[in-house]
């Protein structure tokens, strides 16, 4: 089998790698590059914690081969924060409590963010309509709605802020 | 126990140390840890359900590049030993028979052979080319089926244990048959107005972790090993490997990793024993991770029940007798949790004449392992909802005939002893108080009530608190952090000490760093291990005084600790108070550094009790339905950090919620599992819910210097039957059968 | 003088004797006293856990006794 050359960007980073034609850009990500921040529950594309940003797409990165990142951009949960500052996501996550063991966390984060990007102001069934991707077996989803409405009214008023 | 202490750090909510790591991507779990020269392994397991294994052929794997070792059967050792640590007495022998089979596959997915190499891919192809030649046999994949008479046997020396029935076959599937009983049964059914009787069944469920089981393993050439791995208790898994690899437990040391979940689910070895070996073969680090599908065919979910229920009433709704049977699917190998679910089953009521049998059966499915609350929740279901019906016929409320019937401080529970403080009855009265138990329903909309009973284990804990220089502390305890005990074992030295939680640092301490621990479970870790955090703490407050006293010049008895400070008392009433910085930063020249141990080996503590509130609305055309209002209430004893209470009653209540509507292994007739994936394992997703309102009651556990009371399994035992009495509120028909499912309701709709 | 309830399960093995009053300081006389008592009790007891005045435990050996004190054994309880 002949390798593939990848040349992409991840988390702002121009990258490079080779990859298998058959590879997942999960695995690309979590053996090639160190970047094991996305997590596998499934493989099959059914419990979000793979999720990652593709030229800001939402996607489970086990369905995607890591060939499809040539020349496209890629975001992981590791990318979410800001030099030190968290988004607003992830501050939220922190305050409600919204993770117990932490493994859906990043496909929340990930997802949570690609929401807000579209939607600052989403009523508590759009968030939970745009979250049924993300399998979390510990919370019961409570805690996480409240985080992700609580992210939303920060950043809200961060830009109501800027415009005044 | 000081009921009136105030506190200054129990009951807030501090942001979690270990949150920073796990909301952006950096925390380790089980599939994250690499090596060096790292192979890696694949199982290859049984196609059949229950099948002799004849033979097999490892050559043409074995010449395979890439491949570095493959194992079978044969280098798992067989083992009569026991491993009496831990929570009930683990037998060492079936669990390394488990891992890797020697005779027999029992359950489809059932490992036979393992074969490390140096990329996945290699191994997994590698692994296809092991031929095992198979006498397949027929399996048993029901209880009933297992009963039957003439049944296929699946272990030839199983005999029954506990007090089997006088006529009961000697060659059996039935691993154990117990009893409870008390008064006379038939005196009491018949002294009753009322009786209800039926027969309910629910399904085989997994955990449902997100986390797949993976670890890696190391064997050094001079016999230490060293595992990484996703655990509920890494002290178990460095006894149950070495015990049953035959290696001694002080050459193993095990790593814990974060961990993606557990419920009771990792609390067996699978991959570590395997691992070992393949790693002792091969010469190099062996690292392996289950698939989804290994996860659900081959790893251990709960038991699918059958229990038929029988209650007697007086008109007033004095329940006056209970009989039960419960029948529970053990898989491959004993030990499902039939006896406590008969210590369940009417424990929140006292009635004073019953007699409850449970029946341990092995089937032809993986073996069972705990899942929160284990054996409670099919329990309950069959009491809750015979309940429920009962008050029904009678006109009653059905808090009130609950009420009624409650069991509190004194009381018999009905596997023997009296409880001690106990707050049932405080939980009822909040739910009748509440304004959901009140509120309109809208159509197609149905309310249904149900209470859930749960141990709360004790066990070994180890911690010790130790403080730097500048007045910061860390607190080590052996312990996987699944929901946030981290930072409540923080502030617990915080309340000892009086420092701020920020300045404590909480570490999961390896099998090496720390004295040991049992597993992360039975609702034990703030209760039991925050018990010897707590002596650890004080044990280094107590140390602190003494410096101080040092410092002072004085007698010890003249210091006490207060809020942070030690302050002089009589005959040292001249001295300026000492803070823990000031004292930490004079150690040097006092005796050297503090450190704080606790170690305990914590009792039972009196059991948990909640109730939940369901509104189910019904669409009668499609028999789809949906939770539109949920509350649950619950008796936490003392809530250390309430949002991590809140988070185990609504993913408890949410479970169970999966359970009762859509989650359950399905099978052919062949024994193959025809939903092994997350698309057809339907669990619940944000769509499917609404907000899990919470209510927690505290009634303080006289056992804890605090009044914890474990909180984390009860939240799974209500749901099943308050679901099920809403579905009956809102259709009319009483559902007998979980999960209720869309075509399910359908028919018992289009057939009432 | 302590009092030992035998529950259904375990009266097979005391020839249906369903307590029995001791004079001992501990649980770990207490359990030998028993198993002098029903020898047959022995085994089916090692693995049950042993509630004393309502709190269960699962080796309380050395646990005093109080003037009136119950015993029950139960089974052990694996949790999740
Ligand atoms: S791992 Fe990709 S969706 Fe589950
Ligand atoms: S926090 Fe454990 S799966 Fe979501």
């Amino acid at each position: 089998m002949s390798t593939i050359h990848v040349r992409t960007t991840v988390n702002g980073e121009p990258t490079e790698f080779l990859c298998e034609p058959a590879e997942t850009l999960l695995d690309a990500l979590r053996n090639r590059l160190g970047l094991t921040g996305t997590k596998e529950g499934c493989g099959t594309g059914d419990c979000g914690s793979c999720s990652v940003l593709l030229e800001g797409r939402l996607v489970p990165s086990c369905l995607v081969l890591a060939a499809e990142a040539i020349d496209r951009e890629v975001l992981t949960v590791e990318g979410v924060a800001v030099g030190d500052a968290l988004h607003p996501v992830q501050q939220a996550f922190l305050e409600q409590a919204a993770l117990q063991c932490g493994i859906c966390t990043p496909g929340l984060v990930v997802a949570a963010k690609s929401l807000l990007d579209r939607n600052t102001n989403p009523t508590e069934q759009e968030v939970r309509f745009w979250l049924a991707g993300n399998l979390c077996r510990c919370t019961g989803y409570d805690k996480i709605v409240r985080a992700v409405m609580d992210a939303a009214e920060v950043m809200r008023n961060e830009t109501s802020e800027v415009r005044a | 126990m000081s009921a009136e202490r105030t506190f200054e750090y129990i009951g807030t909510r501090p942001i979690r140390h270990d949150g920073l790591d796990k909301v952006t991507g950096r925390a380790n779990y089980g599939a994250d840890f690499t090596l060096p020269g790292m192979l890696h392994g694949h199982v290859l397991r049984s196609p059949h359900a229950h099948a002799r294994i004849v033979s097999i052929d490892t050559s043409a794997a074995e010449a395979t590049p890439g491949v570095k070792a493959v194992i079978t059967g044969k280098d798992i050792p067989k083992t009569n030993a026991k491993l009496s640590l831990g929570e009930a007495a683990m037998e060492l022998g079936p669990m390394g028979d488990n891992a890797l089979a020697h005779d027999k596959a029992l359950y489809e997915g059932h490992a036979v052979a393992a074969v490390a190499a140096t990329s996945p891919e290699i191994a997994r192809e590698a692994a296809e080319k092991i031929v095992v030649v198979y006498e397949v046999l027929k399996p048993v994949m029901t209880v009933d089926q297992a009963l039957a008479p003439g049944a296929t046997i699946l272990h030839d020396d199983l005999v029954t244990k506990g007090k089997p029935l006088a006529d009961a076959p000697k060659h059996t599937n039935v691993a154990l048959r117990m009893e409870l009983k008390r008064g006379d049964l038939e005196a009491g059914f018949a002294a009753a107005d009322l009786i209800v009787e039926r027969t309910f069944t629910t399904p085989m469920v997994h955990q449902g972790y997100i986390e797949p089981h993976a670890c890696v393993a190391r064997y050094g050439e001079d016999g230490q090993v060293l595992v990484w791995t996703t655990t509920q208790g890494h002290f178990i898994v460095r006894d149950a490997s070495a015990g049953i690899l035959g290696i001694d437990a002080a050459k193993v040391k095990v790593v814990p990793s974060e961990i993606g979940g557990g419920f009771g689910g990792k609390i067996p070895v699978y991959l570590e024993p395997l691992a070992i070996v393949l790693s002792r073969k091969a010469h190099r680090p062996v690292k392996m991770v289950m698939s989804r599908d290994d996860v659900f065919r081959a790893s251990g979910p709960t038991s699918g029940t059958k229990v038929r229920m029988k209650i007697g009433a007086k008109k007033d709704g004095t329940l006056v007798a209970a009989s039960a049977s419960l029948y529970y699917e053990a898989g491959a190998y004993p030990g499902s949790p039939a006896g406590a679910g008969a210590m369940c089953v009417i424990a929140p009521y006292t009635i004073p004449n019953f007699m409850i049998e449970a029946y341990d059966i092995v089937v032809n499915r993986p073996k069972v392992a705990a899942y929160r609350a284990p054996g409670s929740p099919a329990a309950m279901f069959a009491t809750e909802s015979v309940i429920d019906e009962i008050a029904q016929k009678l006109g009653m409320d059905p808090i009130d005939l609950r009420l009624k019937n409650a069991a509190q401080e004194g009381d018999s529970a009905p596997y023997g002893p009296k409880y001690g403080p106990i707050g049932l009855k405080q939980v009822l009265e909040a739910t009748k108080a509440h304004p959901h138990w009140k509120a309109p329903l809208g159509p197609n909309q149905g309310r249904g009530v149900a209470c859930g009973f749960w141990f709360n284990a004790g066990l070994n804990s180890t911690a010790t608190v130790s403080l730097s220089a500048d007045g910061s502390a860390t607190v080590v305890t052996g312990n996987p952090d699944i929901g946030g005990t981290r930072v409540a074992q923080a502030m617990m030295v915080s309340e000892e000490l009086g420092i701020p939680v920020e300045r404590v640092r909480p570490t999961v301490a390896d099998t090496d760093s720390i004295g040991y621990n049992d597993l992360t479970g039975g609702s034990r870790v703030c209760y039991a291990t925050g018990m010897a955090v707590i002596k650890a703490a004080q044990d280094a407050r107590d140390q602190l005084c003494a410096r101080a006293a040092k410092i002072w010049d004085v007698d010890p008895s003249c210091v006490a600790w207060e809020r942070g400070r030690a302050i002089p008392l009589n005959g040292a009433s001249d001295k300026e108070p000492l803070t823990v910085s000031a004292l930490a930063a004079k150690m040097t020249a006092t005796g050297g550094p503090i450190v704080g141990r606790g170690a305990v080996s914590a009792p039972m503590a009196g059991p948990g009790f909640a109730t939940n509130i369901c509104d189910i609305e019904v669409d009668k055309e499609t028999g789809v339905s949906r939770v539109v209002r949920y509350t649950a209430i619950q008796d936490v004893g003392k809530a250390v950090h309430p949002s991590y209470v809140e988070g185990q009653m609504q993913g408890g209540a949410v479970q169970g919620i999966g359970w009762a509507l859509n989650e359950e292994y399905i099978y052919d007739e062949a024994g193959h599992l025809e939903n092994a994936g997350f698309l057809d394992y339907r669990m619940p997703v944000a769509s499917d819910l609404p907000m899990i309102d919470t209510v927690l009651i505290e009634v303080a556990n006289p056992l804890h210097p605090y009044g914890v009371r474990g909180v984390g399994e009860v939240p799974i035992v209500p749901p099943l039957a308050a679901v099920a009495n809403a579905m009956a509120g809102a259709t009319g028909v009483r559902f007998t059968d979980l999960p209720l499912s869309p075509p399910r309701v359908l028919k018992a709709l289009s057939g009432a | 003088m302590a009092t030992i309830y035998f529950s259904a399960a375990l009266t097979d093995f005391t020839g249906g004797i369903e307590s029995l009053t001791v004079d001992v300081p501990r649980v770990r006389e207490l359990m030998q006293a028993v198993t002098e008592r029903f020898p047959d009790l022995a085994d089916p007891i090692e693995i049950m856990a042993i509630a004393v005045d309502g709190e269960v435990y699962q080796e309380p050996d050395y646990l005093k006794l109080g003037e009136n004190s119950e015993i029950h054994f139960v089974p052990r309880i694996a949790g999740g």
